[in-house]
């Protein structure tokens, strides 16, 4: 069985867009080294945003290609390709959030000396420094070069490695908050202890395929499901122990208990960059695993998220309407949106996959963008995330307030943005698939989320401000940049969807 | 298009040019400074209504089901199309669209500053009056996007499409609630889009599955004309009617999916209320008839009688209801309950009469229920309290206003002579051929009408004058006659002769009766069957 696999290659053109960015993450890494501090913002910044976009480069050089690399172990396809696309683009936008100087009055968002004990009085001194930090541009490389790499792995090693690599730089960032030290510590750890948990749920996942398959081949896999007499008890507990550990990272409900302690806590630049690209990264990891491992299984895992997608769903957009931070309450709509985007995973169709394609575009660049307005809204004290102080905001600055109340609509599924082609897409291949029942309850639930994204607009537009509410601070180029990109793909996308929906649609072919 | 065309007008893309024009009013609204706001929105108004007259003009009422086609591809990956056309039903529908924006403008002309006295001083929660800032170009904007929008669900013959157009109108009409209303507006806004949301979103799982039901027996699309030849299971009729039907209902909205209405109607503004009450709620009505009976046939034949005691549940409802108010708003809201239970009589009662009827009244009525909004919101500006008994002999100070509530209120309750008695009669005489109980009950709605209506006129008009404190009970200025004078000329002339209306109806209600396979009950009345 491997001695017939082909020749050991490496085709370094089909795996450079992995090289470059974590090249660029190496170099980083140096320039931290050997860079004067004066400079070394100046030219991290370069450094990254040069690695992102030579990644997307080298990933539109590739468009079309499909091969299987490394001896099997990656996969260079359409979805590998069309993942790896946008997340170059967000990562590149998640850097220009990160670089943003002008909002806080001490200069960034990401604090300098993270070990520093919170309510000290060194704490003190720290949250009135000016100084910065710039490691982060390389940890946050470092993450989506991992990124990167788990929707391509086709073995499951690889895809453990892929996991870790995009995670622990993700566990030290979400703890880099400059302002409420104590809740950003808070999610760190929140978001370590569990995340590790879900991984070795994952790596004792692995082990027990390699008991059934005796591979960790997603081919070899899928080639033991087709024979008579295997362990189906392997089969099933690896499958669901693989399943939480995916399930963990897109926060899809009975593990989603991290995200809203974790998006609250984060920086928030680092949060968009977790909404939006780990998400991403993970639905890719999911779906090659489910579609390629356990193509003929089907029976055996579409039940078992039937029930996943339902209670995600249900959950997600129950909790939310709750919240009173507005953070929180992103941190919830993303829960239920990963649900919806189950709905997409379960069709099991081509359809499916390229509405879930399709779905996780539209949904990356409209969430990265409102939680770039999310820190324009300030008070003295850092950003001001409770829903209380956004009372009034529409009279204050309609701009920001409209732009923010489009993400929302966005968010909601309303006509003429890409939330509502995206949700469209991933419903239709469902009743396609056979899942009418499951469209049901996402079209209940997607009503349940409008009414918490609607109560905010009725926060921004239609209440008084507060007197001492807080002010819209004017972004640099680098936020507004973000949000301008954010707010042109949600408006094209709900308007002119038709390239980007024939793009998924030519990438929605996994390699074997 | 038929070739026989008699001039170069019936060639022009009008449908997409009178949904462009407003929305390149919106820009200009957006651009120039805001004293110009109000006159530039005007102007667009009246272009969009020279514009409908033409396109009436040249639309044949014997020629093609649907005229002024355009069909472009959009999305071909899920098969939807740009494509617009009219029957006659879509034509006077968007004709009532054009008469009422430029009104509605003219009524609000100073909306963005009276906004604010109009509100009940005992608000409540609500913070005081005078740190709120209300938007001159954002009210008028956000009037023209949804003029745009009120066009296009009328004119878009592809589901995908007028589902698009379906959701998108709650937005600017959530903001123009929300924003402009009165002292619970935020609560109405919100009850108002939820309400809407999850009628639409139910609909949305419909329009998928008609999507996928064509796509098993052929190509998917979402075309119309090809949509009404699927062979499609009773069962799966049934379950896709519901979705459409419940969208409709809460859109029209019948009892019991009506209770949004009423808050709705009560905290928009004026001009806001004219157009939910007027067209937004038609879109329901029309819903009925251009989707749920040609589509799902055999699903309309079986449900249609329960939704003919839902009508007439509605009428009496609405009517008693309206009586106990003590809100004018919510008084004429609960009217329109009652009014939109006759539409629905006349959509589900299958024969031609009654759906002439039914598309008369939902002309009359957005006529007649507007003036009598107009008049109403004119008072309620003067008095500053939306409450009956705050408010008699109004008619000594006010002559004119209170006149034009008599004529406004008796076309409410159809008297004849006003255009309103013409589509009730019709709708009445319709559905007896086929539903004579159900037409007996809803007579018994026109005498209810006759009090409400009369009663609420005697309360406030005559007796003692009494106005609210501090209210300056002036007359009715220039500009308030203008905006009223127009929708009561047409509803006289209609009154007396509706032939222009239902020669461009009937041979599109044939159409419909003929896609559900119906015919009229012997002995055939007065409109012609082909």
């Amino acid at each position: 069985m491997p001695t017939d696999i082909q020749a050991p290659s490496f085709d370094y053109a089909a795996l450079s867009p992995m090289f470059i960015v974590f090249g660029a993450a190496v170099l980083g890494v140096l320039v931290e080294a050997f860079v004067p501090r004066r400079s070394r913002r100046r030219v991290q910044i370069v450094v990254s945003l040069a690695g992102l976009i030579g990644g997307l480069v080298a990933v539109v050089l590739l468009a079309g290609h499909s091969s299987l690399e490394a001896e099997g172990a990656i996969a260079i396809d359409g979805p590998t390709l069309f993942l790896q696309g946008t997340l170059c683009i967000l990562g590149a936008a998640s850097i220009l959030l990160l670089s943003e100087r002008s909002l806080d009055s001490s200069g960034g968002d990401i604090v300098t000396q993270a070990a520093v004990l919170p309510g000290s009085r060194e704490d003190l001194q720290l949250s009135e420094s000016q100084g910065i930090q710039t490691e982060v541009y390389p940890l946050a490389l470092f993450s989506l070069g991992g990124m990167l790499l788990w929707p391509a792995a086709n073995n499951l090693i690889l895809s453990f490695i892929a996991l870790e690599v995009l995670s622990l730089p993700l566990y030290l960032m979400a703890g880099l908050a400059r302002r409420r030290r104590l809740l950003s510590q808070e999610a760190a750890v929140k978001y370590f202890l569990l995340g590790a948990f879900s991984s070795a749920f994952f790596l004792y996942g692995v082990a027990l395929l390699y008991g059934y398959a005796g591979s960790v081949d997603l081919g070899d896999i899928f080639d033991a499901t087709g024979r008579a007499g295997s362990n189906e008890v392997l089969l099933l507990l690896g499958l669901a122990m693989l399943a939480v550990g995916l399930l963990f990272k897109v926060g899809a409900v009975p593990f989603q208990a991290w995200t809203p302690d974790v998006y609250q806590g984060s920086p928030t630049a680092v949060t968009a960059l977790m909404a939006a690209c780990t998400k991403i990264a993970a639905f890719g990891a999911l779906l090659r695993i489910f579609y390629v491992g356990f193509g003929r299984t089907e029976w055996d895992w579409r039940p078992m998220m039937w029930a996943i997608a339902i209670v995600t769903m249900v959950v997600g957009a129950v909790l939310a309407v709750t919240q009173t931070d507005v953070k929180r309450m992103l941190a919830y709509s993303s829960v239920a949106h990963t649900g919806f985007i189950l709905v997409g995973v379960i069709a099991v169709n081509r359809e499916g996959l390229s509405g879930t394609l399709f779905y996780l575009v539209a949904y990356g660049f409209t969430t990265l963008a409102a939680f770039a307005v999310v820190t324009l809204v300030r008070d003295s004290s850092g950003e001001a995330t409770h829903l209380s102080s956004w009372a009034g905001l529409g009279q204050r600055s309609p701009l920001v307030a409209g732009v923010f109340a489009f993400f929302l609509l966005a968010l909601a599924g309303i006509p003429l943005t890409s939330g509502f082609m995206a949700k469209f897409a991933v419903f239709q291949a469902a009743t396609q698939g056979g899942a009418t029942a499951l469209v049901v309850v996402g079209v209940v639930a997607s009503a349940v989320t409008a009414f918490f994204y609607a109560r905010v607009i009725v926060l921004m537009f239609f209440q008084d401000p507060a007197p001492d509410g807080p002010t819209v601070a004017i972004p640099s180029a680098y936020t507004a940049a973000t949000i301008a990109l954010g707010l042109a793909v949600t408006l094209v996308l709900g308007i002119l969807p038709q390239p980007v929906l024939d793009l998924a649609d030519q990438a929605a072919l996994f390699v074997r | 298009m038929t070739g026989t065309a008699p001039s170069f007008l019936a060639d022009w893309p009008w449908l997409t040019i009178l949904g462009i024009v407003p929305l390149v009013g919106t820009a200009l609204v957006a651009a120039l400074p805001t004293r110009l706001a109000r006159p530039v929105s005007l102007l667009t108004s009246l272009v969009v209504l020279a514009g409908t007259i033409a396109m009436c003009a040249a639309f044949e009422p014997d020629g093609e089901r649907f005229q002024f086609v355009q069909a472009y591809d959009w999305i071909p990956a899920f098969g939807v199309q740009y494509a617009v056309g009219v029957d006659g039903i879509a034509l006077v529908l968007i004709a009532l669209v054009a008469v009422l924006v430029p009104v509605v403008i003219v009524a609000s002309w100073n909306e963005a500053e009276e906004g604010e006295q109009a509100m009940v001083p005992d608000a409540g929660s609500s913070a005081p009056a005078a740190g709120r800032i209300r938007s001159v170009k954002t009210f008028f904007a956000l009037i023209l996007v949804l003029e745009t929008m009120m066009i296009g669900v009328f004119a878009a013959t592809d589901v995908f499409l007028f589902y698009v157009f379906f959701e998108a109108v709650l937005i600017p009409m959530y903001f123009l609630i929300g924003s402009y209303g009165g002292p619970r507006r935020s609560y109405a806004a919100v009850k108002f889009l939820l309400y809407s949301l999850v009628g639409g979103l139910l609909m949305l799982a419909a329009v998928i599955g008609l999507y996928v039901t064509s796509a098993d027996q052929g190509e998917g699309t979402f075309a119309f004309e090809r949509l009404t030849e699927l062979e499609i299971s009773t069962p799966v009729q049934i379950a896709l009617f519901l979705g459409f039907f419940i969208a409709f209902a809460i859109k029209a909205p019948l009892w019991p999916f009506h209770t949004w209405l009423p808050d709705a109607g009560a905290e928009a503004p004026v001009g806001g209320a004219v157009l939910l009450v007027g067209i937004l709620d038609k879109i329901g009505t029309f819903g009925f008839l251009r989707y749920c009976l040609p589509l799902f046939p055999e699903a309309a034949d079986i449900l249609g009688p329960y939704i003919i005691v839902l009508c007439v549940i509605g009428i009496l409802y609405g009517a008693l209801v309206a009586m106990g108010q003590k809100d004018l708003k919510r008084l004429v809201s609960y009217t329109s309950v009652a009014h939109f239970g006759f539409i629905g009589l006349g959509c589900f009662a299958f024969t031609s009469q009654a759906q002439t009827g039914a598309v008369l009244y939902m002309v009359n009525h957005g006529l007649s229920t507007g003036a009598l909004f107009l008049v109403i919101g004119f008072l309620v500006a003067r008095g500053r309290t939306r409450n009956v008994e705050d408010y008699s002999g109004v008619a000594k100070v006010a002559p004119v206003l209170a006149g034009l509530f008599l004529v406004a209120g008796l076309s409410s309750l159809a008297l004849p002579g006003l255009s309103t008695f013409v589509s009730e009669f019709l709708v009445l005489v319709g559905t007896y051929t086929r539903y004579p109980v159900a037409a007996v009950f809803a007579t018994v709605g026109i005498i209810l009408a006759a009090l409400y209506i009369l009663w609420a006129y005697q309360r406030t008009m005559q007796g003692e004058l009494r106005v609210p404190a501090g209210a300056r009970m002036r007359d009715l200025r220039g500009r308030e006659v203008l905006a009223v004078a127009p929708l009561i000329a047409l509803m006289l002339f209609l009154g007396f002769y509706p032939k222009p209306l239902t020669d461009v109806i009937t041979p599109a209600v044939n159409a419909t009766m003929q896609d559900v396979g119906k015919q009229d009950p012997a002995p055939t009345h007065a409109q012609p069957t082909r």
